[in-house]
């Protein structure tokens, strides 16, 4: 059984009181310790689906299942545990004037888990982090170094789901490929399962094993990650996509 | 001290302690370039000073009353500043009223800020009814002119320091509600704010421990702009007689009692004019410089 199931899934937002369709009827499943991608440009709504998972986007059709249990409403704390979110921006994803000690810590008081000090410092150094950035400020670290806290923040409750929400695309390209073998590197030691969302498809095909293209709020076309190494796509739109991309993908 | 500052300006913090005064010592040395600024400060200090130590610093006492002695014009032999109608030193009068200045900004600056940002984090984070009825509540009072709205409170209440107070932070919280909601606004929605909701915190924990902080430069800020504005209105209150009763030596009290002698006997009136003058400004320069420092939007460089 698929341990994480969206069935038909609609998300509308309303802007200047016009009904506006982010994700119209996709459908997916990801495994357990699967890692998943949502592929497509600027507004097809592949992030809306990851907002929707979190109860952050309001959903207006279809479910979402974790482990075979539909999603409480709101989402709760046990829902916390199982499932966290690394966001786009990490110089927008880190409270400005909160330390990372802070910022790792908040989780574990919120739920009351015990031995903060030895957590943070343990999380620091799951994610390549010295122990003497721990009182600083995120202003003090690199856009690198926040995607890291980020990431570290949102393992610190063990979820065993991550959502990926474009990590690396505000990052540089070295430091991209040191943060996406970072997540690769935690997703094999932890027994995570990833569902990623990203515009570039180098980026994908290093870390997903499934991908589902999207355009315009809609399902195109799952590929599993031969295919898509194979530039074996169906669809005109996935093989355009493919081809923006593919010069990229040859050199890594 | 060097290693004091080296301490202070260590990149990577030991400890909580460490981080949090390093982040206030590079402020203040961002405050310190502000020439202004620091004027204020030292005027905002002298007032602390001569408060703490009021009894000590005035000459004469400021109450008891000697007629022969009344009137006297300023540099007279013992009275620096001269005597009003009763023969009181003015000068142990104004040094004694600091005490009583002081009391009502602080009373103030803890009690309407406190609720103004409550009441507009309240409003801006929840938004909906909620935000409706809260923000309505403020539009109801801001549409007050506030010295009327505190003559009111007083005249019900009746004269007297601690209501003058009571009116005065209940009509000076809804800026700080206006100023709380737009800075939640901008906030409420950020990455960082549901990266944490994502974790499970609740409002509350939402709205103290990271939607307060992003208020707090501004509101701080708004609050030594409006200090200013107290101290008037607390003399305005005094000088009608409905603030801080004779013979204490209220500054605005002083104003109101030497208007009689305007024309004769101007020091009467402008002493205390110029002591509530000296204060109102030291709190708007050291206002302006805050802003420079607490600013979010100037802060990281």
């Amino acid at each position: 059984m698929a341990l994480i199931e969206i069935d038909n899934l609609s998300v509308t937002f309303t802007a200047k009181g016009r009904p506006v369709h982010a994700v119209r009827g996709v459908s997916l499943a990801v495994g357990e310790r699967e890692s998943y991608g949502l592929v497509g440009e600027s507004g097809s709504g592949k992030s809306t689906i990851l907002r929707a998972i979190c109860g952050l986007a309001p959903v207006s059709g279809g479910t979402i299942r974790i482990g075979g249990q539909p999603l409480p409403e709101p989402r709760g704390r046990a829902f916390s545990r199982q499932v966290q979110m690394v966001f786009q921006d990490p110089y927008a994803s880190l409270h400005p004037r909160h330390t990372i000690d802070r910022t790792l810590s908040e989780p574990l008081a919120i739920h009351g888990i015990g031995e903060t000090d030895a957590r943070v410092v343990r999380a620091l150094e799951d994610v390549g982090l010295p122990a003497s950035f721990r009182f600083r400020f995120p202003h003090q670290l690199s856009g690198g170094q926040r995607q890291r806290v980020a990431i570290a923040r949102a393992l610190m409750l063990e979820p065993k789901i991550l959502l990926l929400d474009e990590p690396t695309s505000a990052l540089d390209a070295s430091v991209q490929a040191e943060t996406l073998n970072l997540l690769n590197r935690l997703r094999a030691e932890r027994g995570l399962t990833f569902l990623m969302v990203s515009h570039d498809l180098a980026v994908i095909d290093h870390m997903c094993d499934r991908i589902l293209v999207m355009q315009h709020g809609q399902a195109v076309e799952e590929l599993p990650r031969e295919a898509l190494a194979a530039a074996a796509m169906k669809t005109a739109y996935a093989q355009s996509l493919f081809a923006a991309s593919a010069d990229r993908m040859l050199e890594s | 001290m060097a290693e004091l500052a080296a301490w202070l300006r260590d990149p990577s913090p030991k400890s909580r302690l460490q981080a949090r005064l390093g982040q206030g010592y590079m402020g203040w040395l961002r405050f310190r370039r502000n020439p202004l600024a620091m004027i204020g400060l030292l005027i905002v200090m002298l007032l602390l000073v001569v408060a703490a130590l009021a009894p000590v610093l005035a000459p004469h006492d400021p109450i008891t009353q000697d007629l022969r002695m009344r009137l006297l014009p300023p540099l007279t032999e013992g009275h620096i500043l001269g005597t009003d109608d009763f023969g009181r030193d003015i000068l142990s009068r104004l040094i004694m009223g600091s005490r009583i200045t002081l009391f009502i900004i602080a009373m103030v600056a803890v009690t309407a800020p406190l609720f103004g940002m409550l009441v507009g984090t309240v409003a801006g984070y929840f938004g909906g009814l909620v935000d409706e009825v809260l923000m309505r509540l403020t539009d109801i009072f801001l549409a007050f002119p506030k010295l009327i709205l505190a003559l009111a409170l007083v005249a019900v209440l009746g004269p007297g320091m601690e209501n003058a107070v009571l009116a005065i932070a209940l009509t000076s919280w809804p800026p700080y509600a206006r100023v709380a909601r737009a800075e939640t606004l901008t906030v409420r929605n950020s990455d960082y704010i549901a990266a944490v909701r994502l974790q499970g915190a609740g409002a509350g924990r939402i709205i103290l421990g990271h939607v307060m902080p992003m208020c707090l430069p501004s509101v701080i800020i708004r609050v030594t702009l409006d200090m200013a504005g107290v101290i008037l209105i607390a003399a305005g209150l005094g000088f009608l007689g409905l603030g801080v009763q004779p013979p204490m030596p209220e500054w605005g009290a002083m104003i109101s009692a030497g208007r009689k002698y305007l024309f004769e006997q101007w020091w009467v009136a402008t002493m205390p004019g110029l002591a509530i003058f000296i204060v109102s400004l030291g709190f708007n320069l050291l206002g302006d410089g805050l802003r420079d420092v607490l600013d979010p939007r100037n802060s990281g460089k």
